[in-house]
């Protein structure tokens, strides 16, 4: 289970969807007013996240190719229509503080992203892992600008009062501004914890399943769902991972996985050289 | 014909102006109105002043000491941060003020490549940041000289205003806005060292003129338009903060067109919008709408057709 354990390191650190990848900004500006909106949003998608890609990938050698972002649709909607009922039933306030955000997550770009690019290529239970890992780092950044955004903009701690009357809050970080002020300072600061530990030589890794290239000018006529997450984790991992995605590649007998093994290993030069 | 001529690259024409004296004599100008503002509301002005200029220049300071660029001699800080005091009200709180300089600086300027780079004019981006983050404080004018509402916002609610008072500067708003003369006063004298030139002001006074008579349902009435012109941050917009070199156009032409549009957005704002004033608001839209003017002002050279093609034999 070490690959369940890199999944859910690579969705809360390395690819955090937020803070890294940059995806489902949408609901990050607009629900994050508090930390419990931000930590309800995020576990929502964070149950939508895992159950779809769990069903995708049990799905992925069925969906024929041509039609998969509608069947991707479907299965999430679904999903979605499921979580609203349970909200509405057992956390109305919860629903009612985030509104049309929530029937939203259908289209949310971290859930289709993820199927398309990791669910409909992999196995099951990688699949679980990746979206249980990635709905937890949409969760803990929506928390982290939640909690921001509610002490500056309301003085409050997870709807307790704690700075005293005399302090007036900003209310800017409450509004629309106010999160990307405190969106782009995080940002910015994880960057800066990044590129410091680069500095002093501690192991760095680069972002894995983000591709290099440019979408725009992009040779691979399969598009970005036929690659593999790990083709520009580098150095001496690069190996070791080779050999998995062939064994992979062998176990399921799909015949996509082995183009994308085969065509990773032809990307693979150039990529490094890129960097 | 033995005569040599020297022969150098350009450019051929220099002047001796740098940042710094340019920044200096912005502030010189600026002590009129500084100095009437304390004399009007009292040494807590002063404070005032005081906090956001330290804030200012110390934010730059120690950003400076960050990037190992130290900027701080070129006097922009001082001039934001002056600008910025003299658009705050007396009362407001002292740390909300220096909280205003460090966005000013930090935010506006300096994450944005620090001077010449930032998008909009510092001091007046602060200003809304504070407005919109605390609005009791930043509108609440009144202090031990004056009680009661702005000229403006009288004039909105169709009370009478004394006009004299509001040439001269008794009245109540923010620091440096109230006394047209002491602000004319230092306009003058940018006007004659050639610092500023009347395109933007001249021609957002005029635009804006022309809006209020159409539109502020009161005519051309001369008493209404002067009391609308010398109420607000109008003429401290129009010649202080509007003519910033940075986020200005550069073009002739894009400077009129950038006049023109100060002077339209300002006049919707003040009449149609539910607050008395706008000039901050119209002056921040305004510079986000520069690169735009720019591109399609941008003259054409010479040798060149329109759009930048050479001209073909």
């Amino acid at each position: 289970m070490n690959k369940a354990g890199e999944r859910l390191y690579n969705g809360l650190v390395k690819e955090n969807p937020t803070f890294v990848l940059m995806l489902g900004m949408c609901p990050t500006l607009a629900v994050t007013t508090s930390a419990v909106n931000g930590l309800g949003m995020g576990l929502t998608t964070m149950v939508v996240l895992a159950l779809s890609n769990m069903i995708i990938s049990l799905l992925r050698n069925i969906i024929p190719d041509r039609v998969r972002i509608p069947a991707f649709i479907v299965i999430i909607a679904s999903f979605v229509t499921v979580v609203q009922l349970l909200l509405e039933a057992y956390l109305p306030s919860l629903n009612q503080a985030l509104g049309v955000y929530i029937p939203l997550i259908v289209v949310n770009c971290i859930i289709l992203g993820r199927a398309e690019s990791y669910a409909y290529s992999n196995p099951v239970i990688p699949s679980l892992f990746d979206g249980i890992g990635m709905g937890l780092g949409f969760t803990f950044a929506l928390t982290c600008i939640g909690l921001v955004r509610e002490l500056l903009g309301a003085g409050q701690f997870f709807g307790m009062d704690i700075l005293p009357d005399s302090v007036e809050p900003i209310r800017i970080f409450g509004q629309a501004p106010g999160a990307f002020f405190v969106l782009a300072g995080l940002v910015a600061l994880q960057n800066f914890v990044k590129e410091s530990r680069k500095r002093a030589g501690k192991e760095y890794e680069k972002i894995g399943s983000g591709c290099t290239h440019d979408c725009m000018n992009c040779k691979d006529s399969d598009g970005c769902s036929k690659r593999f997450y790990d083709e520009n984790a580098g150095g001496k991992a690069e190996g070791t991972k080779q050999v998995k995605t062939q064994e992979n590649a062998a176990a399921t007998g799909s015949v996509k996985t082995r183009n994308a093994a085969a065509g990773n290993a032809k990307t693979g030069n150039t990529d490094e050289e890129g960097r | 014909m033995s005569e040599l001529f020297k022969v150098s690259s350009n450019p051929h024409i220099r002047s001796k102006a740098a940042t710094n004296s340019l920044m200096f004599a912005v502030i010189i100008a600026l002590m009129p109105a500084t100095g009437f503002g304390i004399y009007n509301f009292g040494p807590r002005a002063l404070a005032v002043i005081a906090v956001t200029v330290g804030s200012t220049i110390l934010t730059e300071y120690l950003f400076g000491l960050y990037k190992k660029k130290l900027s701080v001699t070129d006097l922009s800080a001082v001039v934001t941060g002056l600008l910025l005091a003299l658009n705050l009200p007396v009362t407001i709180p002292l740390w909300m003020a220096a909280l205003g300089g460090v966005f000013a600086i930090l935010v506006v300027k300096m994450l944005f490549g620090g001077l010449g780079q930032n998008f909009m004019n510092p001091a007046l981006a602060a200003r809304c940041f504070l407005l919109i983050s605390f609005p009791t404080a930043m509108t609440s004018f009144d202090c031990d000289a004056y009680t009661g509402a702005t000229p403006l916002a009288m004039l909105k609610n169709g009370e009478p205003v004394n006009l004299l008072n509001m040439v001269t500067g008794h009245t109540a708003g923010t620091i440096g806005e109230t006394s047209v003369i002491a602000i004319a006063a230092g306009a003058c004298l940018l006007l004659v060292l050639g610092v500023i030139d009347l395109r933007i002001s001249g021609s957002y006074i005029v635009t804006f003129v022309i809006f209020a008579g159409l539109f502020g349902g009161h005519g051309f009435n001369p008493s209404y338009l002067a009391a609308q012109l010398s109420g607000g941050g109008l003429m401290l917009g129009a010649f202080f903060m509007a003519t910033d070199y940075v986020t200005r156009p550069i073009t002739i032409k894009g400077q009129y067109v950038f006049g023109i549009v100060l002077g339209l957005l300002t006049g919707i704002f003040r009449i149609f919008g539910p607050g008395a004033e706008g000039v901050s608001y119209a002056i921040i839209l305004g510079n986000l709408l520069v690169p735009l003017i720019e591109k399609y002002t941008m003259p054409t050279a010479f040798g060149y057709r329109k759009g930048g093609v050479r001209h073909e034999k």
